[in-house]
């Protein structure tokens, strides 16, 4: 039985290289596997939580937010793909649409 | 329809229970006062709509009234005593309770049965007289309405009521003789009797206000006054101030010295209006008012009543004296009424004994100075003028008012058996007994009054007409009223004959019946009198002459026809200075006080809104204004974060949920 806290520094370890993966990359495909990386993280404190807790519920949330992260994912890259279409780049830099 | 009924009855049961049938007929007196309002309300409204223009309301209600007043006065006739139920409670201030209610004793009876009958008499009448007029109908309400106000004041049970009553009669009074309003002349003889009575209104409030005060204010009721003053706690002073007061409001409305000028000029007025209000009613209200509230006289001052006598002589002779020279047939008649109502003022001044002679005066002469003036109507109404220089000459023309005229002025100049012999031998020998001074002014009265009269019908009906008209013989609804009148003229007086029992002394006394006693050398010195005016008038008037016979006396007749300048004197010497000075300062005030107070207050209002609008342009507005720049100065700033990249709002986020969580933390 790994300890919880073991668990806890992995997760805030995964979910800091998913906010830094959200912030700093530039390609967008980047930006959203990041985002699964903060969504995963997330899955891991649930699951942890659901376990040391003897509560099922956590494990439950867990699979949700799976689902619903596939369904991001799906979304996000048809953004992605209708901006390459659009503006022949993927870096979010030069996507500015939300300006004023 | 009602008091005919109680009438029939009560004749039909007359001979066993006739006191009991009658005492039916006084519980509703008060109906006969309210029949002529209900008739003046009538004619108003349905007065054009009705054949005849509205005459037959009055002439119904009056009708019934003198029927219902005959029954009343059956009562005192059988034995009855005074009628005073509780009147209905009006209103109440503090202690103050104000009623409405009758008090019927023998005098209301017998003013009830003068101003029923004189007043039906002057409504049929009128018929005649008015018929044509462009106001009719109108003429009709006003003469209804004012004889319900004069028979609400002879009925009232109380003061307030009563001055109620007495001020409807001034405005219709002031109605009637400005009824011809056309003519500038008659509306400002209606102005003056209206504001001249109104003088005399005003103290007679204030002895009102007085009267209430010795009661402790609780009440206005007479009766309760009366009891009130022969208590003991009434002061002297405060009785004697308001029978002087009291007495001012007779002086005004029965037009005595100094208050008399009114009444001649009211002459403008209508004839029957002259006969019913100027002759035989109105003018006696004030009569009747001290009569009425004589309890205060009683126990006033006596030099109250000593001043009431002086008045009453002055006026009855300087009154007489101007009828001596007027000719215009209603002016004689007028200043006789002056004459006439000083007699009745005169009797009242001689104190307890004198009420049945003074008001035994006022019954009959109201009956023969009524018959004189509708005479005098007819007259008028042949010739189409008041002057006794375009008549003459018309006891031909005009059979039927020359002989009612000729009984009416007989009675006025107290020939033997006629009204006016029996009253004026009763004032006579109540003055004997009581005031020797005033026996020998009510004796050069009688002389002066008989040869106004002998002059007054030979000037009129005998000699050559002088006149431009075809006088002829009136019809017969207003011949018929003459002869009617005649007829009371005739009889009235055997009610108070000594030698008949003088029942009227029954009915009409104060404190205990009167009993008339016949002195003979009176009643003879009374008979001479009157024949010495005849046989005065008569040589002298027998033949019309181009100047009048007492021009002789240049002086004295210039001062007559300036009516002793009193009438000059009160325009000269108060309407005019009032009238300029006060006029003036009113001018004055109003120019700067009362404009000045006006465009203060719209210069106020002006730098108010000045001020109001600096505010709201520059606090308000620039408020609002400083709002909007804020805001978008701020928006101007905010924009800055918006640079749409999707990374920094992010970074921003994660920065609010570290500094959020670190919150938290810090708090926990």
């Amino acid at each position: 039985m790994i300890r919880l806290p073991f668990v806890l520094v992995f997760s805030t370890l995964l979910f800091s290289t998913g906010v830094y993966g959200v912030l700093a990359r530039r390609n967008a495909v980047m930006v959203l596997m990041a985002i699964e990386l903060m969504l995963n993280a997330v899955n891991v404190n649930l699951i942890a939580f659901s376990s040391a807790l003897h509560d099922v519920g956590g494990q439950i949330f867990a699979l949700f937010v799976i689902a619903v992260a596939a369904a991001e994912v799906g979304i996000g890259l048809a953004i992605v793909i209708l901006l390459f279409r659009n503006r022949a780049s993927i870096n979010v830099d030069e996507v500015n649409l939300l300006k004023w | 329809m009602v008091a005919e009924v109680v009438f029939t009855a009560s004749a039909a049961a007359a001979a066993e229970n006739t006191v009991a049938a009658t005492d039916g007929a006084i519980q509703y007196a008060w109906v006969i006062a309210l029949l002529p309002f209900i008739s003046a309300a009538l004619t108003l409204f349905f007065g054009k709509r009705t054949p005849g223009q509205g005459a037959v309301y009055g002439i119904t209600a009056l009708g019934a009234g003198f029927v219902m007043s005959l029954a009343v006065l059956w009562h005192f006739v059988s034995g009855g005593g005074p009628y005073a139920p509780p009147g209905i409670e009006w209103f109440s201030i503090g202690p103050l309770h104000l009623e409405v209610g009758q008090y019927v004793d023998g005098l209301t009876a017998v003013m009830l049965v003068v101003v029923t009958s004189v007043s039906l008499a002057v409504h049929v009448y009128s018929l005649g007289y008015m018929h044509g007029d462009v106001r009719f109908t109108w003429f009709y309400v006003v003469l209804s309405l004012f004889t319900g106000a004069m028979l609400t004041v002879v009925i009232a049970n109380n003061l307030l009521m009563l001055l109620v009553g007495w001020e409807i009669m001034g405005v219709c009074s002031y109605l009637l003789i400005g009824h011809w309003y056309e003519e500038r002349e008659n509306s400002s003889a209606a102005i003056k009797a209206f504001l001249t009575t109104r003088i005399g209104d005003v103290p007679f409030m204030f002895g009102i206000f007085a009267l209430i005060f010795a009661t402790g204010f609780t009440t206005t009721n007479i009766a309760e006054i009366g009891e009130a003053i022969a208590g003991p706690g009434t002061s002297p002073g405060l009785v004697t101030a308001a029978a002087l007061l009291l007495f001012g409001g007779a002086v005004g409305k029965s037009a005595q010295f100094p208050l008399h000028v009114w009444l001649p000029d009211a002459m403008a007025g209508p004839t029957p209006v002259s006969a019913l209000i100027h002759a035989a009613t109105m003018v006696a209200a004030g009569v009747y008012l001290v009569g009425r509230m004589f309890e205060v006289f009683v126990h006033a001052d006596p030099f109250v009543l000593t001043i009431v006598s002086v008045i009453a002589a002055i006026t009855a002779l300087g009154a007489a004296f101007l009828a001596f020279v007027q000719d215009d047939i209603k002016r004689v008649l007028a200043y006789s009424t002056l004459s006439q109502l000083a007699y009745m003022v005169a009797g009242l001044s001689l104190g307890p004994v004198g009420v049945t002679a003074g008001f035994f005066h006022l019954f009959t002469h109201a009956f023969f100075k009524a018959l004189l003036f509708l005479g005098a109507g007819s007259v008028i109404h042949a010739v189409h003028s008041n002057n006794m220089s375009e008549m003459g000459g018309l006891k031909d023309e005009m059979p039927v008012t020359f002989w009612t005229f000729l009984i009416g002025s007989a009675a006025l100049a107290g020939v033997f058996p006629l009204a006016g012999f029996w009253s004026k031998d009763e004032l006579l020998v109540g003055a004997w007994d009581e005031n020797r001074w005033l026996f020998f002014v009510l004796l050069a009265v009688a002389v002066m009054t008989a040869f106004y009269m002998t002059r007054c019908v030979l000037l009129t009906f005998f000699g050559t007409y002088r006149g431009q008209a075809h006088p002829h013989e009136s019809p017969r609804v207003m011949t018929g009223p003459l002869v009617g009148l005649a007829g009371a003229s005739v009889v009235a007086g055997f009610l108070g004959a000594p030698q008949l029992g003088a029942v009227f002394g029954d009915w009409v006394f104060f404190e205990h019946p009167h009993e008339a006693h016949f002195v003979f050398w009176v009643a003879l010195v009374g008979t001479i009198a009157a024949a010495v005016g005849i046989l005065i008038g008569y040589p002298l008037y027998r033949e019309r002459r181009e100047r009048d016979p007492l021009m002789a006396f240049p002086r004295a007749w210039n001062l007559l026809q300036h009516r002793y300048f009193i009438d000059d004197f009160y325009m000269k010497g108060i309407v005019y200075p009032i009238r300029d000075r006060v006029s003036a300062a009113v001018y004055w005030t109003n120019q700067h006080v009362l404009d000045g107070a006006v465009n203060g207050a719209a210069w106020v209002t002006r730098g108010a809104g000045t001020f109001v609008s600096w505010i709201d342009r520059t606090l308000v507005d620039g408020a609002v204004n400083a709002v909007g720049g804020l805001t978008s100065a701020t928006g101007g700033l905010l924009k800055y974060l918006q640079t749409g990249n999707v990374q920094w709002y992010a970074v921003l986020l994660f920065a609010g949920v570290v500094a959020l969580t670190i919150v938290f933390v810090q708090i926990a």
